[in-house]
């Protein structure tokens, strides 16, 4: 699975950080984004509980 | 406070400040959600209400057609001049980023945002929590308490002093200016009364902080550049006066109003007390049940929004409350589920308004949560004892009596 967040969308609200840090990062402008290239097998639910949860729909998986 | 004239129809005269709508605003959003999701009202200012998660999502993100120039709930005298009781900066930006569109809410807001960072308000842990047990320590042993005036009301107000830099010695006078310009807007004196104590005492702190700067937000504002120039006084003294208002009565609500449900819902309080690591989620979904900020949107040209004939000048209210118990957004959306996993909720706005210091806000209601749990984690509401609550562009409990072993 790969996923990104799309910074156009993306507000800061951090709930993806908050739920998933291991595979999000926040800046100092709450901007997030994705540290992991593939997300292993054993992250993917914490992935989609960060899509299901984002305020901005900001989280999409482009490829699974 | 002037008086409520009672509401008969809730779609085409409502007002926030009818003690129904205060106490019991669910049931209203429910039927107007059925048969009007947008109301209207000509009290104060013709002003709209949308009631449905995809409408006030839509109008939070449709900045070129609604403006947060005006974001009072409340409006008072919006026209007034904002200098003409107050002897110094020019304070016609009001308090930006939040009463700003861009560019001044952008560059503003970039200002604000590194001080409620993820990795900053970690930093503000350890003193949240001192705070928390201290307040505990104080009734743990009595058997009651107020949970709203002894413990909520005391929280966030000492960690916003400890960032602007001020003294905590003066929180009562803070929390009272506060009160003044939101919860008692619609009485001019009142309002007056606050905004000038807030803007008075700033205008005092930045003279002090030019003096003496410090590590805080006052004196780094005061000391920032952009494009070359410092920041006009006004606009500090305006994110000042922001960062104080909108830091202290939005995160009392939510913690007042999260220990309000635990103390009526002895199941949600002994599931929480027996599964701790439920705390980050039961967070979350209690700000969706209770969020407690309501903003307002003025309308920049007269449209036609989905058959409301909205006028230039109208004030639409984001209802960011009503969106959160949309059931179109929510499965049961009245029912409090501490686990629920799917939680898209807009307590904090949407968009390029969204609450700058949220994290700040969910750490000082988890913190706040887990040390009254630690500490009573057997509570109730007192019998016979009255509770308060205060509405309008802020929900959230000011008297909670409560009883514990």
């Amino acid at each position: 699975m790969k996923i990104r967040v799309d910074p156009e969308k993306c507000q800061g609200h951090a709930r993806c950080y908050g739920l998933a840090p291991e595979i999000f990062d926040v800046d100092d402008y709450g901007q997030a984004s994705v540290i992991l290239d593939e997300i292993p097998a054993e992250l993917e639910e914490k992935a989609r509980l960060a899509v299901a949860n984002c305020p901005e729909y900001a989280i999409e998986i482009i490829g699974d | 406070m002037a008086h409520i004239a009672p509401v008969q129809d809730w779609a085409t005269d409502f007002d926030v400040l009818d003690p129904r709508y205060v106490s019991d605003p669910f049931s209203i959003w429910d039927d107007l959600r059925d048969r009007c999701p947008i109301a209207h009202t000509d009290r104060r200012k013709s002003s709209w209400l949308p009631t449905r998660y995809d409408d006030v999502t839509d109008i939070a993100h449709d900045i070129a057609h609604f403006s947060s120039l005006k974001v009072a709930v409340i409006p008072g005298d919006e026209d007034e001049d904002p200098n003409a009781n107050f002897d110094g900066p020019n304070l016609e930006y009001g308090l930006p980023p939040i009463s700003a569109d861009p560019p001044l809410h952008t560059w503003t807001r970039r200002l604000l945002l590194p001080w409620f960072s993820h990795k900053r308000v970690e930093s503000y842990v350890p003193l949240t929590r001192e705070l928390c047990r201290g307040l505990l320590a104080q009734f743990a042993d009595k058997g009651h308490a107020d949970a709203a005036a002894d413990y909520a009301q005391q929280i966030p107000v000492r960690v916003i002093a400890r960032i602007l830099g001020v003294s905590p010695d003066l929180s009562d006078t803070f929390t009272g200016w506060v009160r003044d310009v939101l919860e008692f807007a619609d009485d001019p004196e009142r309002r007056q009364r606050g905004g000038e104590g807030l803007f008075n005492y700033f205008l005092g702190q930045l003279e002090d902080r030019r003096a003496n700067p410090g590590d805080d937000l006052l004196s780094e504002l005061l000391t920032t550049e952009v494009d070359g120039k410092p920041v006009d006084d006004g606009i500090v003294l305006g994110m000042a006066a922001l960062v104080l208002i909108a830091g202290v009565d939005t995160t009392w609500s939510a913690i007042g109003s999260s220990l309000w449900h635990l103390a009526a819902h002895p199941e949600d309080r002994a599931r929480l007390a027996a599964e701790p690591e439920l705390m980050p989620t039961a967070v979350e979904e209690l700000l969706r049940a209770y969020a407690p900020v309501t903003m307002a949107r003025e309308v920049t040209e007269d449209i036609d929004y989905k058959g409301c004939p909205m006028k230039a000048g109208d004030k639409v209210l984001m209802n960011f409350p009503a969106a959160n118990r949309d059931p179109e957004a929510f499965a049961q959306p009245d029912v409090v589920q501490l686990d629920r996993a799917h939680n898209r909720h807009v307590a904090f706005g949407s968009g390029i308004h969204r609450c700058a210091g949220s994290n700040l806000a969910r750490m000082e209601l988890q913190v706040a949560l887990e040390e009254w749990m630690a500490r009573i984690p057997e509570f109730s509401l007192a019998e016979g004892q009255e509770i308060t609550w205060a509405g309008g562009q802020v929900r959230g409990p000011r008297i909670l009596p409560v009883v514990f072993p």
